[in-house]
């Protein structure tokens, strides 16, 4: 049998055009029979993805892949895992942090509640950058982070706030780059190799259940923070989500993106302001 | 005779200098769309220096690749760092999975979704480097129907990345860094 991995580079031409349709039923599968919409996902690193639970699952095509999916929750709780890629870190571009300091955090100052959404959360660690800066500039008090997922796993460990020690180190010297002033290690306690992060910074975060895919705005927001997300989405669906998420700010809000991620090409280009260029900041403007 | 639509360049260890040699080849009327991963920090300040060092030695215009970005003729498009670049039909994805050969932005990645997106339409070139990353990419290229292009290692700063290419067979073409340039031009300027 044909193995069909990333690293099968024999394929004949009409091997391949199988594990285009093979993908698509797969796809379609998992939305009849769970609801999760992969449907409009960017199709080069998505079929990466299915490919490597097809080898981490020890089959031999996307077809046995289906099968089993179909048949057993287990394996779609792993397949999620894998297909919504949740690598992230702390201050992750450190200069996007900075810019969330002076040019966002000050034009809060005078509001009362300040609602902060950050959609496609993975587990957490850029939630805490935010509440970190929050607190530091005195706003913490006075904003609530909606941290949404469509992964529950991911959102439980989100939740829980513990990441390995050594991590800690690395996040460090991100957090110094990104204009921290304190010692970091003041924001979690060490134990048993682990970090817990503070309670102080985890009792404004409601953690939740949200598809950008599927489901629709649930509230407005004063800032959105949506990093390194859609890129795994089509244009399309880029430019639905965009939408979902321009409905879902207040006016003169602010959306935050990924380093390598623009508004350009998307319907509601003209409808932003760009706040910083480099950090990938844009302000409703009607 | 085959049209090519675009050329994909892979390159580590020694590979700023590789790039420039075979850009400064190019006339500013070679309207082939060129998109290079270097491996490299995943830093942004050195990625705009980069951009730059490239852009000093070519004379079409040298950018980085941002997610959705359509891919146009004449450019010459860099894959930023940290980030995988994958090519689908018209335009470019990114991803930020897990580093693949310890690398990412990986050659092969790259590569791979591009065999996938233009099958006989690519020209692969896979530089100087101290890694084995770029071989099977270049190699689904090549199985792909597209045109692949190995540098011959006695030309190569480092030889491993050539070495493994030619180990799983990926090469079309094998020929010293100063000819891959001039024979670019030859295959897409007719």
């Amino acid at each position: 049998m044909k193995n069909l991995l990333p690293t099968n580079y024999q394929l004949m031409k009409h091997d391949r055009d199988y594990e285009g349709l093979e993908l698509e039923l797969l796809i379609e599968s998992i939305y009849k029979r769970y609801g999760f919409d992969f449907r409009e996902y960017a199709p080069a690193s998505l079929r990466r993805r299915v490919l490597k639970c097809v080898k981490d699952e020890k089959l031999n095509t996307i077809s046995g892949l289906q099968e089993l999916v179909l048949h057993d929750p287990a394996c779609m709780k792993r397949l999620l895992r894998s297909l919504t890629v949740d690598v992230t870190s702390m201050f992750r571009d450190p200069h996007f942090y900075v810019a969330i300091r002076k040019k966002v955090l000050p034009q809060f100052r005078n509001y009362p509640l300040i609602r902060i959404w950050h959609a496609g959360c993975a587990t957490g660690e850029e939630v805490y950058s935010l509440a970190i800066l929050l607190k530091e500039e005195g706003l913490y008090d006075r904003a609530l982070i909606y941290a949404t997922d469509m992964n529950d796993a991911v959102l439980a460990e989100a939740k829980e706030g513990i990441y390995p020690l050594n991590e800690m180190r690395v996040y460090s010297t991100s957090y110094h780059q990104a204009g921290g002033r304190e010692e970091f290690s003041k924001y979690y306690t060490a134990k048993y190799g682990h970090a817990r992060i503070a309670t102080s910074l985890q009792k404004n975060i409601v953690w939740a259940m949200h598809n950008l895919t599927t489901d629709s705005s649930f509230n407005e927001f004063h800032l959105i923070l949506c990093r390194n997300v859609m890129i795994y989405f089509n244009r399309s669906l880029q430019d639905r989500v965009h939408n979902l998420l321009y409905d879902s700010l207040i006016f003169q809000g602010v959306l935050g993106l990924g380093a390598k991620e623009s508004i350009h090409s998307i319907s509601h280009e003209a409808d932003y302001n760009i706040l910083d260029k480099s950090g990938k900041l844009y302000q409703k403007l009607k | 005779m085959i049209n090519f639509d675009i050329i994909v360049l892979g390159a580590s260890l020694g590979g700023l200098k590789a790039s420039q040699t075979i850009l400064s080849a190019l006339p500013a009327r070679f309207s082939t769309p060129i998109v290079i991963v270097q491996h490299r920090k995943p830093d942004s300040s050195a990625s705009r220096t980069l951009t730059n060092l490239l852009q000093k030695s070519c004379a079409l215009p040298v950018v980085e690749a941002e997610d959705k970005m359509t891919i146009k003729r004449g450019q010459v498009y860099i894959s930023p760092p940290d980030y995988h670049l994958l090519v689908e039909e018209d335009h470019f994805s990114l991803s930020t999975e897990a580093p693949v050969n310890y690398a990412r932005p990986s050659i092969d990645v790259l590569f791979e979704s591009t065999a996938i997106a233009f099958g006989k339409h690519v020209i692969g070139v896979l530089l100087t480097g101290a890694n084995i990353d770029g071989a099977l990419g270049l190699k689904a290229i090549r199985s792909c129907g597209g045109l692949t292009i190995v540098q011959d290692p006695k030309t190569a700063d480092a030889v491993e990345m050539p070495f493994g290419a030619l180990e799983v067979d990926a090469a079309d073409h094998i020929m010293p860094l100063n000819e891959i340039g001039p024979f670019l031009v030859n295959m897409c300027c007719r």
